[in-house]
C-alpha cells in the first residue's frame, strides 16, 4: 500500500511539475464553461417561452440543463484524457526510469495501481474545478443534488475506463505521441461503437450497445445507479489494468 | 554473494547471453569487461531482476532473483547505463522517492538520503532539478540512488561513462570505499579501469565468458612467451642475441639514432636477461636499455575477444569499435 502511495504521489507531482496538469485542467474548465454558457442560454430561452405560456411542461434544471451539460463534457474527455495517460509508461521507458521501478522491491501491480491512482487524482481535480460551475446553480436555482452526484460518479467511472485503456496503450510504446494518438483513436472507437449496431442484426446490436462506453453513462446522467453499469465500468477498468500488467510483463521477456 | 548459473538470454532469434556462469564472493569487486554489444548490460539486467533469463538462474544474497524477486531486489542497488532520474524532481525529492520504493523505513529515510548525498558529493545540488544536472552529477545521483538503501550488492553498469578524468578518479575511489561492505559488479569497456578497481575480471564477448581471473593472472597466463626489449648501441646485435640460449625469436624494433632496438622472445619461465646483457657487453656494444615487455590488459582483451575470428579482416578494429 505504501508503495502504491509512493508511486501515486510521484505521478501527481510530475503532473503538476510539468505543464500537463495545468493544460488539462485549464482546457477542460474552459470548454466546460463554454458548454455551460451555451446550454444556459438555450435553457433561459426555453424558460422565457415557457413564461409566455408557449410550452406545456415546466423546465427541469437537472434534466434539461445539468444532464446535457455533462453529456457534452464527456466529449471533452476524449481529447483531454489521452494527454494524461500517454506519458504514464511511454515516458518511463524513454527516459530509462522504468529500470529503476522494475528493479526496486515493488510489484508490477503496485506500479500500475500507483500510476492509475495518480491519473485518477488529476482527473478528479479536473472534474472538481467544474463543480464551481455547478455550485452556481445552487445559488440561483434549486437543482437536486443527488442526480448531479450520480452523474459525477458516472463521469469518474467513465474516465477511469479511459485511463485504464490509455495506460495499456502507453505501455506498448516509448513514444508519447504514438501513445496519445492511439489512445485517442481507441477512445473514439469505444465512443461510436454502437453506431454500427443496426448493421449487425439484433444480437450484434446488443453486443455493441453493451460495449459502448457512453451508453452506460446515460443512466448515471439521469441519476440512476444501475449495478449493471457499475459492473461494466469496474470490470472494464480491472480488465484494462490487468492487460497493462500483462503488457509490462511481456515487455520484460522480450527485452 | 552473487551466483550466476548457466545464464542464457535470447531476444527472438538473437542470443545476447549464452550460458554465462560466474560467482562473486562477499566484499569482492568484479569487473565485467567486454566490447560494446557483448551482453554486459543484458547480464546485469537479468541479475537485477529487470528481465527474466531465457535459461539458467541467478541467486543474489541467497535469494533466487526470479522466484523471490522482492527479497533479492531489496538487497540490490542498480545503476543502469543511463541514470534513471526523473527530470521534474529535485535531487532530494528524487532520492526520498527512491528510498520509499526501496523500502527504507520512514524514520530512516532522511538520514539515508543525507548519507548517500554526502558519499557521492551531491549535497550541494540537492535542490536542483535532476533534469538540469550535468552529466557527471547525473551519474553521481544515479550512484547515490543505487547505494541509498545500503544494499549488499551493487550492480553498476558503466559507472564512469561520460565523466571527466577527475570525476572518474573520484568515482573509482568511492567504489573502492564501498567494497568490503558491499559486493560490487561493475561493467566497463575501459581496460585500465578494471586493472585499477577490480579484484577479479570476467571477460565476455558475443554473449560468452571468455576468461575469468584476476587482472594479474590474466596478464601472466596469456603471455605465451616472455618478451624483452633490448636497445643496443654500436652495431648489429641480432645475431649474437639470437645465439643466447633460450631465445626463440629476435625482431628489430625501431632505431633511435645510432642505437637499434630489438624485441627478444624467449621461452616462458626462463630469465634470459643476465645472458642477454653479458652477450651484448662482451662484444663491446653499448647496452642502453633492457626491459621486459608486458602484455597490457588491453592486448589481452584484444587477444581473447578476437581469438575466434583470427583470419577475418581487422578483427581488432571490430572488437574495439
Amino acid at each position: 500500500m505504501s508503495n502504491i502511495l509512493a508511486i501515486a504521489q510521484k505521478e501527481i507531482r510530475s503532473y503538476f511539475a510539468s505543464p500537463i496538469a495545468y493544460v488539462v485542467i485549464g482546457l477542460f474548465a474552459l470548454l466546460f464553461g463554454y458548454f455551460y454558457v451555451a446550454i444556459l442560454d438555450w435553457f433561459v430561452r426555453q424558460g422565457m417561452l415557457g413564461g409566455m405560456g408557449m410550452q406545456a411542461a415546466p423546465l427541469n434544471l437537472n434534466q434539461q440543463f445539468v444532464r446535457p451539460l455533462l453529456l457534452n463534457a464527456t466529449v471533452v474527455l476524449l481529447f483531454v484524457l489521452p494527454m494524461i495517460t500517454m506519458r504514464t509508461y511511454a515516458e518511463e521507458k524513454r527516459s530509462g526510469t522504468i529500470e529503476l521501478l522494475l528493479t526496486s522491491p515493488v510489484t508490477d501491480l503496485q506500479i500500475i495501481l500507483g500510476k492509475f491512482a495518480g491519473a485518477i487524482v488529476l482527473y478528479a481535480a479536473m472534474l472538481g474545478v467544474t463543480l464551481v460551475y455547478v455550485g452556481v446553480l445552487f445559488v440561483y436555482g434549486n437543482p437536486e443534488w443527488k442526480p448531479i452526484a450520480t452523474a459525477y460518479l458516472g463521469l469518474l467511472l467513465l474516465g477511469g475506463c479511459f485511463i485504464a485503456v490509455g495506460m495499456l496503450i502507453s505501455s506498448f510504446t516509448r513514444n508519447q505521441i504514438v501513445a496519445g494518438m492511439l489512445t485517442f483513436g481507441v477512445f473514439l472507437l469505444l465512443w461510436v461503437i454502437d453506431w454500427i449496431g443496426s448493421f449487425l442484426g439484433p444480437s450484434g446490436e446488443t453486443i455493441v450497445n453493451y460495449l459502448s462506453i457512453t451508453r452506460h453513462f446515460e443512466d448515471f446522467a439521469k441519476g440512476i445507479i444501475d449495478t449493471a453499469h457499475l459492473v461494466y465500468y469496474v470490470s472494464f477498468i480491472t480488465f484494462g489494468l490487468f492487460l497493462t500488467a500483462k503488457s509490462v510483463d511481456s515487455e520484460r521477456w522480450r527485452g | 554473494m552473487i551466483e550466476v548459473q548457466h545464464l542464457t538470454k535470447r531476444y527472438g532469434r538473437i542470443t545476447a547471453v549464452d550460458d554465462v556462469s560466474f560467482r562473486v564472493e562477499r566484499g569482492e569487486i568484479l569487473g565485467f569487461l567486454g566490447p560494446n554489444g557483448a551482453g554486459k548490460t543484458t547480464t546485469m539486467r537479468v541479475i537485477t531482476g529487470y528481465m527474466p533469463p531465457t535459461d539458467g538462474r541467478v541467486v543474489v544474497a541467497g535469494f533466487d532473483v526470479f522466484d523471490q524477486p522482492l527479497e533479492a531486489k531489496k538487497r540490490m542497488g542498480y545503476l543502469p547505463e543511463t541514470p534513471p532520474l526523473y527530470p521534474d524532481m529535485t535531487v532530494r525529492e528524487y532520492l526520498t522517492f527512491v528510498a520509499r520504493i526501496k523500502g527504507v523505513a520512514a524514520g530512516e529515510r532522511k538520514a539515508r538520503v543525507e548519507k548517500a548525498m554526502a558519499r557521492t558529493r551531491v549535497t550541494d545540488m540537492q535542490a536542483r532539478h535532476c533534469g538540469k544536472l550535468s552529466k557527471g552529477y547525473r551519474q553521481r545521483v544515479g550512484l547515490a540512488q543505487a547505494l541509498l538503501h545500503n544494499p549488499d550488492v551493487l550492480v553498476l553498469d558503466e559507472p564512469t561513462a561520460g565523466l571527466d578524468p577527475k570525476q572518474i578518479i573520484e568515482t573509482r575511489q568511492l567504489i573502492h570505499e564501498l567494497a568490503g561492505d558491499h559486493t560490487i559488479i561493475l561493467s566497463t569497456h575501459i581496460l585500465p579501469e578494471v586493472a585499477q578497481t577490480c579484484q577479479r575480471v570476467v571477460i565476455i564477448n558475443k554473449g560468452r565468458v571468455v576468461a575469468v581471473d584476476t587482472p594479474e593472472n590474466l596478464t601472466r597466463q596469456l603471455r605465451g612467451a616472455e618478451t624483452m626489449y633490448v636497445l643496443v648501441d654500436g652495431g648489429d646485435a641480432a645475431g649474437l642475441l639470437r645465439a643466447v640460449p633460450g631465445v626463440t625469436r629476435v625482431a628489430a624494433a625501431g632505431q633511435h639514432g645510432s642505437a637499434v632496438g630489438y624485441e627478444v622472445e624467449s621461452t616462458r619461465g626462463e630469465d634470459v636477461r643476465r645472458d642477454l646483457s653479458r652477450a651484448v657487453v662482451s662484444q663491446g656494444l653499448g647496452l642502453l636499455e633492457l626491459r621486459p615487455l608486458r602484455m597490457s590488459l588491453e592486448e589481452i582483451f584484444l587477444q581473447v575477444t578476437t581469438e575466434e575470428e583470427t583470419g577475418k579482416a581487422e578483427p581488432a578494429e571490430e572488437a574495439t569499435a
